[in-house]
C-alpha cells in the first residue's frame, strides 16, 4: 500500500494532501483537531503574490528581492525564488476555489504590506486565513470523498519511527480512545509553529504546543535558526494570549506614535520616510521597544487608525474593528489603540532543502514548522504563501521519488511520550526563555537562562525534550554573535557578513551540536523577471 | 471576582456524569471560562489530580474548538466572560448535549464533518467569487463548525437527515458562487438536508459565535436553491 502520512491539517498540510491526491497518491491527514481549528484560520491581513493587478509594474523578481531583504538575506535564495515565482499561480488557484478576495472592478485587489515596495498582498477583508481555509478545506473534502485523503482528526503525534537516518513512519495516539498506532511510510511534517513553548504569550493557538518540534529535535531531526522569533509590532493582550492587530491596519493607513513632549511622535514615519509604518516587522518592533525606553517619551505606543476612510472600515477592516471593540471596548475609528510587540511567528524550525527534504530520508517538512523562506524575519503576507507553496512542493518531491510502502498497525507497548509535560514545567521554561529571548538579547542573560534551564527537573520525557528544545533555542541565540533580523544582540549590534549563514542545531545522544551552514548560491537560471 | 465553577464531569462516556465544584478567584474582570479552565487545570495538575478535559485552540473566537454549554447557553468558552455568565456566584459548565460525550467537556462532533461530505460541499470546477455573491460567500465562509447552532436547534439530532445551520453555511458559500447551471445537485441535497428539515424556529439566529447573519444568508440561499428567485442584497 502507498500512503503518505501528513502531520498537521492547516494550510501546509492541506496543500500537501491536495497535491498528493491530484497525483493519485493517498495520504493520512493527522491532526489534534479538525482543520477548522488550525492556526491558519487566525491569519488576517493577506497573502502575497506579484499579480500586479494594481498597475504598479510588480514582478516576482521584486517579491523575491523584498523577501530576501526582509529576511536580511538569511534565506535560501533558490527556495525564495521558487516561492515568489509560483506565488501568482497560488493566488489564482485560490481564486479558482472561490475564495472571495476583495476585488478591484476587474481583478483581485492587492493591499500594501510591511517591507514591500509594491502592493502585492491579496486579502479577504482582515480574515484572510479563515476565508481561505474554508475554500481549501472544501477542496480537500472532495478528495476525502474519493478515498484519497484519510483524516485522523483527533490524533496526536507521539514520535517518528526512525532507523539509521531514515524515517520509517510515525506513532500517533487517538485522543478520544487513547489507542496508539504506528503508521509506517513516508512522513510530511506540517505541524506549525512552536507557540506552546511560550504559553499565553503568543498570537497562535494552544494546539501548536511545540511538542512535535521538541520530539523531532530529540530524535535527530536537524533544526535551523531557532533564535529567530518574530515579535509582531501590533498585538493586544486578551485573556489567555496575545491577539494580533493585523499589519493591514497599517497597510490601510494606520500610524504608530508615542507621546513625546505632549505631542504625538510618529517615529516610524520620521525615521523611515520611504516605508514608514510599513517597515519589516523586526524593524518596527525594535523601534517600538527603543522609543518606549527614551527618557522623553511615554511608555505606550499607539496605533492611530482614526483617519481611515469609512469605505476602508466597511469593506477592508470590518472584522478588525469588531474585534477591537469587543476586546478593548475601543472603537478604532474614534480612538487610537494601545499596542505592544508580541511573539507571532517562528522563522526557525526544521531545516529543509528547497525540495522540502529534511536530514532524515523519507521525512519532509513544510509550513511554519520549517526553517524555510523567511530567513531572519518573515514579511507579512508570506506565511500563508509559504505554507501553501511549501506543502505543495513537499508533496511534489514525494511524488517524484520512490514512495515507500505504508501500513497501519496497533501499538500496545509502553510509550512514555503519551504523557504530556507538566503545566508548571512548561510555564517555567517559558519564563526562562522570555527573560533572555526578547527583542533585545545579550550574552549574560542567555547564559543565565541556560543555567536556570539546567536546574529544572522534568518528570516526564516530553518535559525533558521541551527543555532540550529550549536549550537549542538559547544556544543558537548565544552562537549568533551579530544582530540580524529578529535577532538583536545588544553586545553585537552590527550585522556580520561572515555569519550570514543559518545555524543548524542537531541532537545526537542527547547532546546539542550547533553549526553555521553555508547558504547555497543562487542559481544563475533562477532569475525571474 | 469570586465564582464557583460547577463542572459536569465524567471520566468516560460509559460513566454517569457528576457535578464537581471548584471555587475560583480572579482579579481580572475580563477573565473567561477558557482562561479559568487553563488556570484551574494548572492547579489540579500541581495537586496530582485529574485535569478537566476540554478542547481549545485559538482562544479568540475564531476556531470553534471550545464550544460548550455555559450557564445553560451554548457558547465558546473563550467568549464567555466570567462576570457575564455567572448566576448567583456560580458558573455551570457542561458539554454540548447534542453530541456523544467522550470525557468531561469533550464531545465528538465528527458528525458535522460527515454531514458536509454527505452534502458534497466542494467544487467540481473553478468558480470566481465576485459581486454581491462574494459578500455572501465571505459571510458563509466564516462558519466555525463549532456546533452551537445545532445545540440550540429544535430540529437537529445527530444522525438525522436534517443537518442544521452548520451544514447550511458551507453549502451556502458554494450555492452563492456556483453558476446556476452547475448548482443543481448541491441544491437538491440542500433541499433534502437543510431546507425541508428546518422548522424556521430561528433559534440559531443569535447564537452564532462568529456573528454570521444566518437569516440573511438563508433568505438568499433559499431564494436560489428553492424558489429560483434572484439574489437579494
Amino acid at each position: 500500500m502507498k500512503r503518505i502520512h501528513i502531520i498537521g491539517a492547516g494550510l501546509a498540510g492541506l496543500s500537501a494532501a491536495i497535491t498528493l491526491s491530484e497525483g493519485g497518491i493517498p495520504c493520512s491527514l493527522i491532526s489534534l483537531q479538525p482543520s477548522e481549528r488550525a492556526q491558519s484560520v487566525l491569519a488576517e491581513g493577506g497573502i502575497n503574490g506579484a499579480l500586479d493587478t494594481m498597475g504598479e509594474g510588480d514582478t516576482p523578481a521584486q517579491h523575491f528581492e523584498d523577501t530576501m531583504r526582509g529576511g536580511v538575506y538569511l534565506a535560501d535564495p533558490n527556495a525564495v525564488d521558487n516561492l515568489t515565482r509560483h506565488a501568482p499561480e497560488i493566488l489564482r488557484w485560490l481564486e479558482s476555489l472561490g475564495v472571495p478576495f476583495n476585488r478591484t472592478s476587474e481583478d483581485i485587489a492587492l493591499r500594501p504590506f510591511g517591507g514591500q515596495k509594491k502592493r502585492r498582498t491579496a486579502y479577504a477583508r482582515s480574515s484572510t486565513g479563515k476565508i481561505l481555509m474554508t475554500a481549501v478545506i472544501d477542496e480537500a473534502r472532495k478528495f476525502e470523498a474519493r478515498g484519497l485523503i484519510h483524516r485522523y482528526p483527533r490524533h496526536e503525534f507521539l514520535r517518528l519511527l526512525t532507523d539509521a537516518g531514515t524515517c520509517r513512519g510515525v506513532r500517533i495516539r487517538d485522543c478520544y480512545t487513547g489507542e496508539i498506532c504506528d503508521l509506517t511510510g513516508a512522513v510530511i511534517l506540517c505541524s506549525g509553529g512552536m507557540n506552546g513553548i511560550f504559553p499565553g504569550m503568543t498570537t497562535g493557538t494552544t494546539q501548536n504546543s511545540g511538542d512535535v518540534a521538541a520530539v523531532c529535535l530529540a530524535q535527530g531531526v536537524a533544526f535551523g535558526n531557532l533564535e529567530m522569533l518574530q515579535y509582531h509590532p501590533t498585538t493586544i493582550g486578551i485573556p489567555g494570549k496575545r491577539c494580533l492587530v493585523t499589519e493591514a491596519a497599517r497597510g490601510e493607513g494606520g500610524r504608530l506614535y508615542i507621546e513625546r513632549g505632549g505631542e504625538k511622535w510618529y517615529f516610524m514615519e520620521e525615521k523611515y520616510p520611504e516605508l514608514g509604518n510599513l517597515m519589516p516587522r523586526d524593524v518596527v518592533a525594535r523601534e517600538m521597544y527603543f522609543v518606549r525606553r527614551q527618557a522623553d517619551t511615554g511608555d505606550q505606543v499607539y496605533l492611530d487608525m482614526t483617519a481611515l476612510p469609512e469605505e476602508t472600515w466597511r469593506n477592508k477592516l470590518s472584522d478588525l474593528r469588531q474585534e477591537l471593540m469587543h476586546y478593548l471596548a475601543l472603537d478604532p475609528k474614534a480612538a487610537p489603540i494601545p499596542v505592544q510587540e508580541g511573539i507571532h511567528y517562528f522563522m526557525g524550525g526544521i531545516l529543509t532543502d528547497e525540495e522540502h527534504r529534511t536530514n532524515l530520508r523519507d521525512l519532509y517538512a513544510a509550513g511554519e514548522c520549517t526553517c524555510q523562506y523567511h530567513g531572519a524575519n518573515r514579511l507579512g503576507g508570506n506565511s500563508m504563501l509559504g505554507a501553501l507553496y511549501g506543502g505543495r512542493r513537499a508533496a511534489q518531491t514525494v511524488l517524484q521519488g520512490e514512495i515507500p510502502d505504508a501500513a497501519e498497525s496497533p501499538f500496545t507497548g509502553e510509550e512514555p511520550l503519551s504523557t504530556p509535560a507538566a503545566p508548571a514545567l512548561i510555564r517555567q521554561i517559558s519564563e526562562i526563555l522570555l527573560g533572555a529571548m526578547g527583542i533585545v538579547r545579550k550574552e549574560a542573560a542567555l547564559k543565565q537562562a541556560l543555567s536556570r534551564l539546567d536546574a529544572l527537573h522534568a518528570e516526564y520525557l516530553r518535559g525533558e525534550y521541551r527543555i532540550l528544545l529550549a536549550r537549542a533555542m538559547l544556544l543558537s541565540a548565544l552562537e549568533r554573535r551579530e544582530s540580524r533580523g529578529a535577532h538583536y544582540r545588544e553586545d553585537f549590534p552590527e550585522k556580520d557578513e561572515a555569519l550570514r549563514k543559518p545555524i543548524a542545531a542537531a541532537v545526537q545522544d542527547g547532546t546539542i551540536s550547533l553549526e553555521f551552514r553555508p547558504l547555497p548560491e543562487r542559481r544563475s537560471h533562477a532569475g525571474n523577471t | 471576582m469570586q465564582a464557583i465553577l460547577e463542572i459536569l464531569r465524567r471520566a468516560s462516556a460509559e460513566e454517569a456524569p457528576h457535578w464537581e465544584q471548584f471555587p475560583y478567584e480572579t482579579a481580572d474582570e475580563n477573565e473567561t471560562v477558557a482562561t479559568a479552565l487553563v488556570r484551574l487545570n494548572e492547579v489540579l495538575c500541581a495537586a496530582g489530580k485529574n485535569p478537566i478535559r476540554w478542547e481549545c485552540s485559538c482562544l479568540q473566537k475564531k476556531c470553534g474548538a471550545c464550544a460548550m454549554v455555559i450557564s445553560g447557553k451554548p457558547m465558546l468558552a473563550c467568549d464567555a466572560k466570567l462576570t457575564d455568565v455567572q448566576k448567583h456566584g456560580a458558573v455551570r459548565i457542561e458539554p454540548l448535549r447534542k453530541f456523544p460525550v467522550i470525557t468531561d467537556l469533550i464531545v465528538d462532533r465528527s458528525i458535522l464533518f460527515e454531514n458536509l461530505r454527505t452534502l458534497s460541499v466542494w467544487l467540481e470546477q473553478a468558480v470566481i467569487a465576485q459581486g454581491d455573491r462574494a459578500a455572501l460567500a465571505y459571510d458563509a465562509s466564516r462558519c466555525l463548525q463549532c456546533g452551537c447552532c445545532l445545540e440550540i436547534c429544535p430540529n437537529f439530532c445527530p444522525g438525522g437527515s436534517f443537518f442544521g445551520m452548520a451544514g447550511f453555511a458551507p453549502a451556502a458559500r458554494l450555492i452563492a458562487e456556483l453558476p446556476k447551471a452547475q448548482r443543481d445537485a448541491l441544491c437538491k441535497a440542500y433541499r433534502a438536508h437543510i431546507y425541508e428539515g428546518c422548522g424556521k424556529s430561528l433559534a440559531c439566529r443569535n447564537i452564532c459565535p462568529a456573528g454570521i447573519d444566518i437569516e440573511h444568508l438563508m433568505v438568499n440561499t433559499n431564494a436560489a436553491a428553492v424558489w429560483k428567485l434572484p439574489w437579494r442584497k
